[in-house]
């Protein structure tokens, strides 16, 4: 399958996972294993940096690219902090942003998101923002200097699926930055929805955590993933309710 | 605008006979609504609702590990001082109670923070008795600026302040803030809140918003089960946490569910608050408010809180000593008596065992 380009690093593998609600941190291991995911994000919040016995780093294997993210800050100055702390901490250059002033539906804001974009990108900082799905800001995250745009699918922890499809339809087909559905995934189909779309790569972290195998999940939606990519590739057919005759409105013109 | 203009809408309804006409078919098509308005709430909390209790508790459960994963965040209190200036009937620092007084110099708040950062928690709830006196702003500031050097995340359950001293606290490093209504009926809150600061009904109504004016960033409120009539007392608390919410975005809120066991001046409560209906309280609570936290202390018994790990709470005290130096060299008496008195790492252990991940840490100082 083709790869997933992030910056100037490619990856296998086109599905993001996270560390966040599992039951056991022993099962992150076994599902980066099993799905094969190469890039893994990690609220720095949780990150225990004084006791390396609790810290979640220790689950996670060398070789999978670390993608600290911002969770908890309120606004740009916070998330631009937080950023530095996780560099700082050796988790690398790569950063998703999340700037939510939201606690009771957990939805982005976008204007703050662009503000830390531009200072972290400026930094050096391979940044991956996490928006509501607006065409509008995500070419102003590109000129800001985002190395993706993480669109939500559906509000965090809802499983509710490609809630904002008319949405996101619109930024993958204007987008020059790979587009990264986040959030709201619940089902292996539901991915395979937002990759037959013609998203680059999806996210999920709550269907895999809180799945009774997560591990065994994390494959299921691997496999979607790649199905899903497999018919964007191969150009999807247009569906059509009706049988097609074949020229019922310019047949008399005797072409 | 503040929440007295919410309570007070419901000054002449009647809760009896709206109570009894709850029958099956409206709890059941409360509990499967996504979004439930101010009467579903009450239909959840209605005596007809206890024989839908299982079904309750398995909405409770799914809604919160959407939301919460299968976490529970940690936190422990240090009480720093228990010099009260207010006579509350039920409460053991109360003014008129005949206990010893003490308040921890900033050396002893630090020798304090250093034993309770011995545990992996990194979220400490700084509490003293209701006295600006004798622990005023600037004391409170530098205890603030001890605590934070060894822990992440640092909440207050002190006397109300405005919004300004809460300001000051909030940029000394506090996150949080916690404080109990502890009753939403005025003439009961006054009837027990006998003299002293705390018997402004309003002001202290009104210090949750004044708060989340002031920028922190979790603010948890209730009432104490006990006082005033069981159900009205949650819908309340229900309603001002929504009215919160809806109001403060930024800022999240949490519930907890006091109920009043043996303190100093042995006050016998006028409504008893039972498991069952506790349970009932704590669903309808979740299926309300499905990103509200749901705060369980050590007044529980340790069975009975690991069983309500497993339906909707999202945060415990574990290990918590209710003394004034309590950690170090407990001399003075409780504020209550604590029924789980595990140490906090075997209610740690525990937690692991029952499928869960303790959150010993969630936000880094920046």
């Amino acid at each position: 399958m083709d790869k997933l380009k992030i910056a100037n690093k490619e990856f296998s593998s086109r599905l993001l996972s996270g560390t966040g609600k599992f039951r056991d941190k022993a099962d992150i291991k076994e599902m980066l294993k099993q799905s094969g995911s190469q890039i893994i994000t990690i609220a720095l919040r949780r990150v225990n940096l004084e006791n390396p016995q609790d810290n979640i780093l220790n689950y996670i294997p060398k070789s999978t690219t670390l993608l600290p993210n911002t969770s908890g800050a309120r606004d740009a100055d916070e998330a631009i902090r937080i950023a530095h702390i996780a560099r700082e901490v050796g988790c690398g250059n790569f950063i998703k942003i999340e700037v939510i002033h939201d606690a009771k539906y957990l939805m982005p804001d976008n204007e703050e998101t662009i503000k830390a974009t531009k200072i972290l990108a400026k930094d050096g900082f391979v940044v991956l923002p996490y928006i509501t799905p607006d065409i509008i800001t995500c070419k102003k995250l590109e000129d800001a200097g985002a190395s993706a745009v993480m669109p939500l699918g559906a509000p965090i922890g809802s499983n509710a699926g490609l809630q904002t499809k008319a949405l996101l339809e619109m930024i993958i087909e204007n987008s020059n930055l790979p587009v990264i559905v986040d959030a709201g995934i619940g089902l292996p189909s539901h991915a395979a929805s937002a990759m037959e779309l013609g998203a680059d790569a999806v996210l999920i972290n709550t269907a895999i955590a809180t799945a009774d195998n997560p591990p065994l999940m994390a494959e299921a939606f691997s496999m979607a993933i790649k199905a899903g990519r497999v018919a964007y590739l191969s150009k999807l057919q247009k569906s059509s309710k009706y049988a097609n005759a074949s020229s019922p409105l310019t047949g008399f013109l005797n072409l | 605008m503040s929440f007295l203009n919410i309570l007070n809408k419901y000054d002449n309804f009647d809760f009896e006979e709206y109570l009894r006409s709850v029958d099956d078919e409206m709890v059941l098509s409360s509990l499967e609504k996504k979004r439930l308005d101010d009467f579903d709430f009450l239909n959840l909390l209605s005596p007809k609702a206890k024989s839908h209790i299982e079904a309750l508790a398995k909405k409770a459960h799914e809604i919160t590990v959407a939301n919460f994963g299968y976490t529970i965040n940690l936190y422990l209190p240090i009480y720093i001082s228990n010099y009260c200036s207010s006579d509350c009937l039920y409460c053991g620092f109360s003014k008129k109670n005949r206990i010893q007084r003490k308040k921890l110099s900033l050396n002893e708040i630090e020798i304090e923070a250093q034993e309770i950062a011995k545990s992996k928690i990194k979220h400490i709830l700084l509490l003293t008795g209701e006295s600006r006196a004798v622990t005023p702003l600037k004391y409170l500031c530098d205890a603030v600026k001890i605590l934070k050097k060894y822990f992440s995340f640092v909440a207050i359950e002190v006397y109300p302040m405005s919004q300004e001293d809460y300001e000051v606290l909030f940029n000394s490093g506090v996150d949080g803030l916690t404080v109990y209504q502890e009753s939403y009926d005025k003439k009961i809150y006054e009837s027990v809140h006998i003299s002293g600061e705390k018997s402004n009904y309003e002001y202290r109504l009104e210090t949750p918003q004044r708060g989340a004016e002031a920028g922190f960033r979790n603010i948890n409120i209730g009432t104490l089960f006990g006082l005033g009539h069981i159900l009205k007392e949650a819908f309340f608390s229900g309603l001002h946490a929504a009215y919160l919410s809806d109001r403060y975005l930024g800022c999240e809120f949490g519930l907890s569910l006091p109920r009043i066991n043996d303190a100093e001046g042995h006050f016998k409560p006028n409504h008893i608050l039972d498991d069952v209906t506790f349970v009932q309280i704590m669903c309808a609570y979740r299926l309300f408010l499905p990103r509200v936290e749901i705060n369980i202390s050590t007044r529980e018994s340790a069975d009975f809180r690991d069983n309500l790990l497993g339906i909707c709470a999202t945060k415990f005290s574990a290990g918590s000593k209710t003394e004034v130096g309590g950690y170090t060299k407990a001399k003075t008496e409780p504020q209550f008596e604590i029924s789980d008195t595990r140490k906090s790492d075997a209610v740690i252990q525990r937690i692991q065992n029952l499928g869960y991940e303790p959150v010993y840490k969630n936000w880094e100082n920046i």
